[in-house]
């Protein structure tokens, strides 16, 4: 899995809350049983002008020259929520989003982010407008740089926001690891744990 | 005789060794416990479907891994096959044949249980589950599907997660998890007729957002809970994710044990005793502390309609659009101010006077006998306005069996309704059969998304009873004056 230490990055605000999945990527986007191409469908129903289509919408943000190669997102409440597609994230990592700064997250969304290397980090609506501001009035100057082993936003030298993360979930994306792999080194345990639980709750054999 | 602070000594005490439903849940399925609140949590069930399952057993076996205890794992076809009568593997749904073929294939592969297109026990995950006794009190079950907490209902921790955490629990077993913090939501007082369950859950995301549950696992209780037949807390659970939980619960009960006899899938002889002994150990303890409390009072409970574009834009089906919400800074909430636009509805519109161009009873949400039984009540003897595409999809084959067998079938296509196969079918658009462009919706599923039901279709989510009445009006009606 891909590390994410630090990232100096060009910031794009899609300031709503409860930016859904289905928004993120839509189902009919989904088209094949692989978790491969399937950045293109990013924000489909928002970055073409028609559902489907692939002409370009010129209003929609990452659209915008001055947000060319974005890859943090600045959005507000519950961003991620509704349905566990994976994809969603796939996508997000296919277009080049490094990181996702919001007021709160989908809770599926959040683990499927950790598992492939996508940060999701939570600041407070005050914090995230004041990075909006920052960003606005020249975005490819103005970047933001993430240190998720300070655990520190920076905008301007004067601007520093530190996050909160889970002690687990750094480890995880520090070090790109492979959750499966880790717990796997836990098998004897988790073997011994199913012998005596299966002796208790017989009828969940 | 305690002294007084003996007793004060006594009552913290109690308290430290009272449980929630949850924490006994929790704690029973404890591998071990990994860094901070995140802990190994042993896995009994995972269901999987041809949409996100595929994908999971692909990639997995890919990575040369093995599903592990292939016994407890289930696989259902109900996202992307068709529900027309006389379906086969291809669909509309461009390419869906290729992910039918592979769960199919990946399911014999990894001697999987797969319910296929047309196994008399296919249907909805969330809806065959429980039908078929798979999803039982104090087990763990994980799906790659966000709607897994529906299962809840029986008393079981059951939630949804992504592919990458389908692969570990196949795998592994186990999963990673971090301790959600709890909630109990207490209902009290009775339910007007007509009112339901579906109703109980939108208002009450409604009144505290769709990020309300934001962290919690929620614990469903109190006397209206009590009272509700095991389909309806189906129903109530299956949206605890649109209020942003992980997941929640209902204490099983002696209706919940006496649903769960003689399914195909429940213990059997001496191993039904010996379950039913422990699920009736599964409740939280009266001293036992939440992190979060809310009561509801189901006095103010009336049918309930979203009019916007999140499962927290409800109003009352006889009521009117809201004005537009003020942030924390005093502005015009742009969620609402775009809501309003894609739904082209404006403040203090009527509900009522919005025409609808389709009804849709079905999805994991309403799909159930109960559901299609309250529709036909309605339905029975009447039809659907002229010009409004009406479609009732039951939530399982073995429901549709059922339906037909009590006759209900017959109401509901003399109304003017499509009678269909088993599965998700229109509540959600993957390319494939939709309601179209801009069309409005009135729909008993659960998600009111921009394009959710089709291109820019304009979905307005309610009971299986407005469905019916609406379909019948032409409008968005109120289902008690089709009483
Ligand atoms: S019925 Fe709809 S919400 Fe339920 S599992 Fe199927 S697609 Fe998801």
């Amino acid at each position: 899995m891909d590390k994410f230490t630090q990232h100096l990055g060009v910031a794009a605000a899609l300031l709503q809350a409860n930016i859904d999945t289905d928004v993120i990527i839509p189902s009919r986007e989904m088209k094949r049983v692989s978790k491969q191409g399937l950045g293109d469908g990013l924000f489909a129903n928002r970055r073409y002008t028609l559902p489907g289509s692939r002409e370009i919408n010129p209003n929609f943000v990452l659209n915008k020259p001055e947000y060319a190669n974005t890859s943090i997102l600045l959005s507000g409440a519950n961003f991620g929520c509704g349905s566990s597609r994976e994809h969603a994230v796939w996508a997000l990592k296919e277009y080049g989003i490094r990181a996702i700064i919001a007021e709160g997250f989908g809770s599926i969304f959040y683990n499927n982010c950790i598992r492939n290397g996508l940060l999701p980090l939570v600041l407070s609506e005050k914090e995230i407008a004041a990075l909006t501001d920052f960003v606005w009035s020249d975005p490819q100057s103005n970047r933001i740089h993430i240190d998720l082993e300070k655990q520190q936003v920076t905008a301007s030298p004067g601007q520093i926001f530190d996050f909160a993360i889970k002690p687990e979930q750094k480890e995880m994306l520090i070090h790109g690891l492979d959750a499966i792999a880790l717990t796997m080194k836990l098998n004897a345990e988790i073997s011994a744990f199913q012998q005596q639980y299966l002796k208790t709750y017989t009828w969940l054999n | 005789m305690l002294s007084d602070t003996d007793k004060k000594e006594f009552i913290i005490v109690s308290k430290k060794m009272a449980k929630t439903l949850f924490e006994k849940i929790w704690q029973q399925h404890v591998v071990t416990n990994l860094e901070g609140d995140t802990s190994l949590l042993y896995i009994d069930r995972v269901f999987l479907h041809e949409r996100t399952g595929s994908i999971a057993l692909k990639s997995l076996s890919a990575d040369g891994r093995k599903v592990v205890n292939s016994d407890q794992v289930f696989c259902t076809m109900d996202h992307i096959v068709d529900t027309f009568k006389g379906r086969n593997d291809t669909t509309l749904m461009p390419s869906g044949q290729d992910f039918i073929v592979a769960t199919r294939e990946a399911c014999v592969e990894a001697n999987i249980k797969l319910f296929d297109v047309n196994d008399p026990q296919q249907g909805i995950v969330h809806v065959i589950s429980p039908e078929l006794g798979i999803v039982q009190p104090g087990c763990t079950l994980v799906c790659p599907d966000s709607h897994t907490c529906s299962q809840g209902a029986l008393g079981a921790l059951a939630w949804g997660i992504g592919s990458s955490e389908a692969e570990h629990a196949l795998a592994t077993k186990t999963l990673r998890v971090t301790k959600p913090k709890t909630m109990k939501v207490e209902f009290v007082g009775e339910l007007a007729d007509v009112v339901s369950a579906k109703d109980m859950i939108l208002h009450l995301i409604g009144e505290y957002g769709a990020a309300g549950g934001a962290g919690y696992v929620i614990e469903f209780c109190g006397p209206a809970i009590e009272n509700l037949g095991i389909e309806a807390r189906l129903t109530l659970c299956n949206m605890a994710v649109e209020f942003s939980a992980f997941s929640c619960l209902i204490a099983p009960d002696a209706k919940a044990i006496e649903y769960l006899q003689n399914r195909p899938y429940s213990p059997k002889g001496e191993q039904w005793e010996r379950a039913v002994e422990y699920w009736k150990t599964l409740y939280s303890d009266s001293q036992a502390t939440f992190d979060n409390v809310i009561t509801i009072d189901c006095a103010n409970i009336g049918p309930t309609i979203t009019w916007g574009t999140s499962p927290e834009h409800t109003c009352s089906v006889n009521g009117v659009v809201p004005e537009v919400k003020l942030n924390d800074n005093g502005l015009e909430d742009q969620s609402y101010i775009r809501a309003m636009d894609y739904m082209q509805v404006t403040p203090n519109m009527r509900l009522s006077d919005l025409a609808i161009d389709a009804a849709f009873i079905g999805s994991c949400t309403n799909s159930r006998i109960s559901d299609l039984r309250v529709a036909a009540k309605i339905l029975k003897g009447r039809k659907v306005a002229s010009g409004v595409k009406a479609i009732c999809v039951p939530g399982s084959t073995l429901v549709k069996k059922q339906a037909e067998q009590e006759g209900i079938d017959k109401i509901l296509i003399d109304a003017g309704f499509e009678w269909r196969e088993s599965g998700c079918s229109m509540c959600f658009y993957a390319g494939g059969e939709n309601f179209g462009y801009q069309k409005r919706v009135v729909t008993s599923t659960n998600r009111n998304f921009e394009s959710r039901q089709g291109p820019e279709t304009r979905s307005h989510l309610a009971s299986p009873a407005t469905v019916a009445a609406s379909a019948i009006a032409g409008h968005l009606a109120d289902p008690r004056d089709y009483l």
